[in-house]
């Protein structure tokens, strides 16, 4: 049975209000969700104030920014800045996207909040323990499956066979779609959730791959894949513009098309 | 060697921060209205009891469906039982694949709730009309 209200151990409450920069004109508001593992409190709310003359343009500058001038013990994960490695997705302004890629200008909020990405257990401060989510993702075996002969160059496609990898291959995991997703904050032990799913499409379309059978086999099930209720959180939500919904519709559609 | 004593990791939070969108609005009222018709069809059943019973129980059942509080009532069911019958529709295009993209699936989310307004007024206005 779904818990819509928080546990006891997770519901935050207001923290500390850290000074303003000093001799700053163009300061920006930011209310960052915070929880430390070592002093056993309840998670609390943060607020900082980013001097935006001495910041760069993104939510992840911001950041950064705080993690160097103002509190070093601020926990994120982040890589690559430029929306390919998918390890600073977050919870900011009430959508979940990746820091790197959001503006703060964009944001257009006095002041803005950020948390980690929903309903998933806290590691510390903005990091998810996406330990199950990856679990999910590797039980889809995202990799090709043949049983005629290796070819002895490459596995041969046309370019119109390729083009239905488009929109499914440039997925980076980074957990946006899957934990913005209803039916994964109820039931995300037993449905896959967007991620997972849009990657067993892109390998069900893959014209080279022969397992279409067995995975079509795993996904039918009540939950992993049926779980899905077109709430459509994943398509709105995905910082590459990705379509997780639709993907998932096509999954169900082939799943239709093979039992009549 | 000591184990390291590790605090039970809190949920994030979801609901609570998550930002509303048509399409998850219209969702969550699509079980809502579901759930709200089993009442309506109880409402529908009464009725029916009453009509077998005889014109007594008829009579007080009527009159209490012609009350204010009864128009109001049925004026509810009526447009719960359209939201959800264009909730369905909807759901069933969106299984076929269509109207997925982005301005199409908030449009058919907007349209669920205005097309069900829309329909209630015009299916009483009519009511009103005729009889």
């Amino acid at each position: 049975m779904a818990q819509f209200t928080l546990p006891k151990n997770s519901k935050y409450t207001e923290g500390k209000t850290w000074p303003k920069p000093d001799g700053a004109s163009n300061v920006q508001e930011f209310r960052i969700y915070r929880w430390n593992p070592d002093d056993g409190a309840n998670p609390r709310i943060d607020t900082y104030y980013v001097d935006r003359d001495d910041c760069g343009p993104m939510v992840l500058d911001a950041l950064l920014w705080i993690k160097n001038n103002v509190d070093s013990t601020l926990v994120f994960r982040r890589s690559c800045r430029e929306g390919i490695c998918g390890s600073c997705a977050m919870n900011i302004m009430g959508g979940n996207t990746l820091a790197c890629t959001l503006g703060i200008d964009d944001c257009a909020s006095d002041s803005i909040k950020i948390y980690p990405l929903p309903h998933m257990p806290v590691l510390k401060d903005l990091v998810p323990d996406l330990t199950s989510f990856f679990a999910q993702h590797a039980s889809i075996q995202p990799w090709l499956q043949t049983e005629t002969a290796e070819p002895e160059t490459e596995w041969r496609q046309t370019p119109e066979e390729r083009s239905k990898l488009d929109g499914l291959y440039e997925c980076i995991l980074c957990a946006c779609c899957t934990t913005s997703c209803p039916s994964y904050w109820w039931n995300g032990d037993r449905f896959l959730g967007p991620a997972a799913l849009l990657q067993a499409y892109r390998w069900l379309i893959d014209s080279r791959d022969e397992a279409t059978g067995e995975r079509l086999d795993n996904l039918h099930d009540p939950f992993r894949l049926y779980r899905c209720h077109t709430i459509m959180n994943c398509a709105n939500t995905c910082p590459k513009g990705l379509n997780p919904a639709k993907a998932i519709a096509e999954v169900k559609k082939m799943m239709v098309a093979r039992a009549v | 060697m000591a184990e390291a004593k590790v605090a039970p990791r809190p949920l994030s939070p979801h609901l609570q921060v998550y930002r509303w969108s048509w399409t998850m609005a219209m969702s969550i009222f699509h079980r809502a209205t579901g759930t709200a018709l089993y009442f309506g069809i109880a409402l529908f059943a009464i009725w029916l009891v009453a009509l077998a019973s005889g014109p007594s129980a008829f009579d007080a059942v009527q009159w209490f469906f012609g009350s204010p509080i009864g128009y109001l009532i049925l004026f509810g069911y009526t447009w719960t039982l359209m939201h959800h019958m264009l909730g369905g529709v909807r759901h069933l295009v969106w299984d076929f694949g269509y109207g997925m993209e982005p301005a199409q699936r908030i449009n058919m989310a907007r349209f669920t709730l205005v097309g069900s307004i829309a329909l209630t007024v015009a299916i009483w206005a009519i009511a009103f009309l005729v009889f």
